[in-house]
């Protein structure tokens, strides 16, 4: 009952449905195919003495088929399962394909080792992250992108910034590293009246306690500016020495002429109100600071 | 011409009214934001001390003790563009003590273990998708959180026409604004724990967030106080960008069975209920 012949005439001239043909080859998609071409050593249909190998759910098998099984097609295969030890693999597939055509055993043995090479890579891409592909919707990007650009406009960051330095700054996170007279000129007048209504109304604790804190620290900068009236915009200033200045930016802290004349404005004022501070009596203050103030103004 | 007539006339009146009508201020977005339970400003007192002591309690809290000093790894995903790559050394310039690392497809989990073991404290994972940068994701060490954000609008130096030389070493100081509800201190609170705690004023380096609808403008200043100590002048110094949150998670990194604190997750309506809703 073998028409290996007629059949592979049939199929290699006229028609066969596992056949595709390129233009340079023709190749075979028969599950059972060893080679994947279309040929008559390797077409699974065409031969009654036929062996193949596959994989199935990472288990490799060795299919035979030999011309006694071809008439039950549900049994015409027999199954072999390989050892997953390569060379016991091979040991096997040589003692079941003993007395088997050469071109046969050859085939098996490679497409059984491209078989484990590719269940070998398989297990290590699981093993290896898994990366998920997220598509960007348009629209929502887009949306986004609109949203943040009215967000950047709204925010306005640069006066927010401002803002957050300058109320450090009057904190006083930076300590000495900047003095700046105007400054501490406006402190010492608030000091000065926060003290004048605390003793009378004593309304405000936390401000009477920062008022504590303050003054002897101003007390002492004042009589230092005093004491060392020249040297003051030296010997305070870091700017200038400052390893930053690298920048190529003119420092905020040149002494320019008009800067001496607002410290020696200040020196005037504040040889006053350390001497009127000394007594520490209860007078209204409030008059005096107006006053010096309009005197500034009529100087500038 | 009937048009401008009256364009008239309402001025005229408007003049006749004179100053003491108070003037309209336009309502915006931020006007208009819904109330958010979490918000520290509206909760009452008690809910204050709950969220502070919460706040004492949670994993970023040793930061804030100045218990230790932070370092940082940042890393990219596989295979970088010079831009995204610029971006990383560039963010180990303005982050003191933070080094930039190739990844070699190890994956996040990996380098979560290592870093432990190398006493990192935080590491940033930039993303890029068509040679821009587009993911930010920050993981706290050692043991959470992780945030997600989106990145945008990322703007390297030379992008800018600064120079990156131009940043200087001193540690720089950090503005955090606007993170006003529960989400939104902790976010602040992470990304504030990638600096240093004792900046160097000397610097005069500012680097802020500025939260604003949700989206965190980070930018990165030296800035000068005027003479009179009245103003303060900026120069910014690049880079620039944008970062929006994705997911907040605790723990480290786990996308499978982390548990997520936050999350914008399916489509809009799900989450997003308003325009006027935001939640940090």
């Amino acid at each position: 009952m073998q028409h290996d012949d007629v059949v592979w005439a049939i199929i290699n001239k006229r028609h066969c449905s596992h056949k595709v043909t390129t233009k340079t080859q023709h190749f075979c998609r028969n599950e059972y195919n060893l080679t994947g071409l279309c040929s008559r050593a390797s077409c699974p249909l065409a031969n009654s003495k036929y062996a193949t190998v596959r994989e199935e759910n990472g288990i490799i098998y060795l299919y035979m088929r030999t011309a006694e099984r071809v008439m039950f097609p549900a049994k015409q295969w027999e199954k072999v399962k390989l050892s997953r030890n390569f060379e016991k693999a091979i040991h096997q597939i040589n003692e079941n394909l003993l007395y088997w055509p050469a071109f046969i055993k050859a085939k098996c043995k490679q497409r059984f080792v491209k078989i484990t090479q590719y269940l070998i890579r398989m297990r290590k891409l699981k093993l290896r992250r898994v990366k998920e592909l997220v598509p960007i919707q348009r629209k929502i990007e887009r949306r986004e992108r609109r949203r943040e650009e009215k967000a950047l406009v709204a925010a306005r960051i640069d006066n927010a910034i401002e803002k957050q330095l300058l109320e450090r700054l009057k904190k006083g996170t930076y300590n000495d590293i900047y003095n700046f007279p105007q400054m501490a000129f406006d402190e010492a007048l608030k000091a000065e009246e926060v003290s004048g209504e605390s003793e009378s109304e004593k309304e405000d604790e936390e401000e009477e306690e920062r008022e504590v804190e303050m003054e002897p620290e101003l007390e002492r900068e004042l009589q230092k500016t005093i004491e060392e009236a020249d040297e003051f915009v030296e010997a305070d200033s870091d700017m200038d020495t400052d390893e930053e200045s690298d920048s190529g930016r003119k420092e905020g802290a040149d002494v320019g002429s008009d800067f001496e004349s607002e410290t020696s404005d200040i020196e005037d004022v504040a040889e006053k109100l350390v001497s009127k501070k000394k007594p520490r009596v209860e007078i209204e203050y409030e008059t005096e600071p107006a006053v010096t103030i309009s005197r500034k103004k009529i100087k500038h | 011409m009937a048009r401008g007539k009256d364009k008239k006339k309402r001025k005229l009146e408007k003049k006749q009214e004179g100053d003491d009508v108070p003037k309209k201020v336009p309502h915006t977005l931020e006007s208009l934001r819904e109330k958010d339970e979490t918000m520290l400003v509206n909760a009452d007192e008690e809910e204050q001390e709950e969220a502070q002591k919460d706040m004492e309690l949670d994993e970023l809290s040793s930061y804030y003790q100045n218990s230790y000093e932070p370092k940082v790894l940042i890393t990219f995903s596989d295979n970088p563009h010079s831009k995204t790559r610029i971006f990383g050394k560039e963010l180990t310039r303005i982050i003191p003590n933070s080094i930039s690392r190739y990844r070699q497809r190890s994956s996040v989990k990996r380098i979560i273990q290592s870093a432990i073991r190398e006493d990192v404290t935080d590491v940033i994972i930039v993303n890029e998708n068509q040679k821009q940068p587009n993911g930010f994701l920050l993981i706290h060490l050692p043991d959470g959180p992780t945030a997600h954000f989106r990145l945008s609008s990322c703007k390297i130096t030379p992008e800018l026409r600064k120079d990156h030389k131009e940043i200087t070493t001193h540690r720089p100081e950090v503005i955090l604004n606007n993170f006003s509800t529960r989400l939104g201190l902790t976010v602040g609170r992470m990304l504030g724990a990638l600096f240093h705690y004792e900046p160097q004023f000397r610097g005069r380096r500012a680097v802020t967030f500025h939260n604003q609808r949700d989206y965190i403008f980070f930018r990165h200043h030296r800035y000068e106080f005027t003479k009179d100590g009245k103003r303060a002048k900026l120069l910014e110094l690049g880079p620039r960008f944008t970062l929006k949150l994705i997911s907040l998670q605790q723990g480290t990194f786990d996308s499978k069975r982390g548990d997520y604190e936050w999350i914008i997750a399916g489509r809009r309506h799900q989450l997003e209920t308003s325009r006027r809703k935001f939640f940090l």
